[in-house]
């Protein structure tokens, strides 16, 4: 069976960091499976966890009082789903459902702000990771209000 | 023989006058959008045309507009074109029945790439009614489906009631030489797809970007958005075609009405290489 870290070192996510960061981070991680239709975590909740999601697909979602539940934008296998855990308050914006049978790496990101604040040199790398993430997403949710097919 | 000197005929007479053709059968594609397929009145057997063209659309009495020629170039008995209601010409499309003559000019244009990419991946990504002008290529190459490599399509609506030809592409979403991807950016609980744009469906897909070849339609901010992921993927932007709509008149070549920058786009595109326009699509008021 692959270890933790052999996995993470595979992904687009962790690529290239380094083993000793690896190996920190993977010593947070634990096995997660979702069925479709579990709720991975809910909006308001603490976000103590991040997931690197191995196989599946979760859409993240909305809840709005008149319409429902509103789906927002949907993550796969090898992407990495929630960024709260990162920046206080601490609590999910939004909510995450499990589309079809997910497996996935929960990564404890609360053991991980201590060491990224003990470490800011494993902090800056994985800001700048979750950075990117947050840019790549800012992007698609412009062109997503913007309407392109229109 | 004498089929090919009919349909010589439409294109070798007046282009700027339309041919008659009747209205043979209407298939609602989407609370928007609707297909005609029609038949000639003059006699044409046929309407040959190649994937990417288009023709001016004269509705009688209200106005003409290009649209392109949805069908299949292998079958041109019957032409075929998909239109999204957004205006005073389109409207009036919608309201007429089966029987109904319209005015008929091309077919216009330049075409897809279909025999350059040969031994190439294909990508085609699309964008809401985009992907009636995609579908001709779609048929002609999967007609010859040996000839290709990986053949992806990844196709973004605005919502699920907004994909089109919903039939085709469970057809062709069951075949095991070809992969689709459908994203919405709008949806309730009940749409179990994915949901987000289209150009995050490029990162993923699978495709070789150094010997792939890109045919991309949609409005135009969706197109380069699409472009610039693909080159971020590694595809060359010669090796990425985007078909360019812009209001036309003549569609000849005559008024310089279709220009945009130093392009007739009637009579050089509507489809063209990445390359040649990238720089001019980033320009304000062109
Ligand atoms: C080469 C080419 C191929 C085309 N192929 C197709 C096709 O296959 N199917 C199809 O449905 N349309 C196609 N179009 C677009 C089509 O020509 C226009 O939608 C049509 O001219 C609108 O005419 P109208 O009188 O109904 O709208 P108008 O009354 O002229 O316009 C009404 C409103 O719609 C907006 N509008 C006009 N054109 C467009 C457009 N292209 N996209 C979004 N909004 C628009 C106008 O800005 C205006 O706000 C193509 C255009 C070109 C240049
Ligand atoms: S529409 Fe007249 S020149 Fe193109």
């Amino acid at each position: 069976m692959k270890t933790f870290d052999a996995i993470l070192k595979e992904t687009r996510f962790f690529q290239d960091l380094k083993p000793e960061y690896i190996d920190i981070i993977a010593g947070c991680g634990s096995n997660a499976r979702f069925d479709p239709g579990d709720y991975i975590f809910r909006e308001g909740e603490p976000a103590n966890t991040f997931y690197l999601i191995r196989h599946g697909q979760v859409v993240i979602e909305l809840h709005d009082p008149r319409r429902g539940q509103l789906p927002i934008y949907t993550v796969h296998e090898d992407d990495i789903l929630g960024w709260s855990w990162l920046f206080p308050p601490y609590k999910w914006h939004f909510s995450a459902r499990a589309v079809s049978l997910t497996r996935a790496i929960a990564l404890d990101g609360a053991c991980l702000r201590g060491k990224c604040d003990a470490d800011t040199d494993l902090g800056y790398e994985l800001m700048k990771r979750f950075a990117a993430i947050v840019i790549d997403r800012l992007h698609a949710t412009r062109l997503q209000v913007l309407d392109i097919y229109g | 023989m004498v089929e090919n000197l009919l349909t010589e005929k439409l294109t070798a007479t007046d282009p700027m006058l339309p041919g008659l053709f009747r209205i043979h059968r209407i298939l609602k594609e989407s609370y928007d959008t609707f297909t005609v397929e029609l038949v000639s009145l003059e006699g044409y057997q046929t309407f040959p045309f190649e994937a990417g063209q288009f023709n001016m659309l004269y509705v009688y009495g209200v106005g003409e507009i290009p649209v392109s020629i949805s069908g299949d170039p292998l079958h041109p008995e019957t032409l075929v074109h998909t239109t999204r209601v957004v205006g005073t010409v389109t409207r009036a499309m919608r309201e007429l029945k089966i029987g109904d003559v319209i005015g008929v000019r091309g077919p216009f244009g330049s075409a897809w790439p279909v025999q350059a990419a040969k031994g190439n991946d294909l990508v085609f990504v699309a964008g809401g009614i985009g992907l009636a002008p995609l579908r001709p290529a779609l048929y002609q190459i999967l007609a010859q489906r040996d000839r290709y490599g990986k053949i992806v399509l990844l196709y973004g609506c605005r919502s699920p009631e907004d994909i089109l030809f919903r039939k085709e592409l469970e057809k062709w979403r069951a075949r095991f030489d070809l992969e689709i991807y459908v994203t919405v950016d709008y949806a309730n609980t009940r749409w179990h797809g994915n949901v987000g744009v289209v150009t995050k469906l490029i990162p993923k897909a699978p495709f070789d970007p150094l010997n792939t070849i890109a045919m991309v339609c949609g409005p135009e901010v969706m197109m380069r958005f699409t472009a610039i992921e693909l080159q971020k993927r590694g595809v060359n932007p010669d090796n990425i075609y985007i078909s360019m709509e812009r209001n036309m008149k003549c569609a000849v070549g005559f008024c310089g009405h279709c220009q945009f920058g130093p392009t007739f786009i009637c009579k050089n595109g509507p489809v063209y290489p990445y390359s040649q326009m990238q720089n001019w699509l980033a320009m304000w008021e062109i």
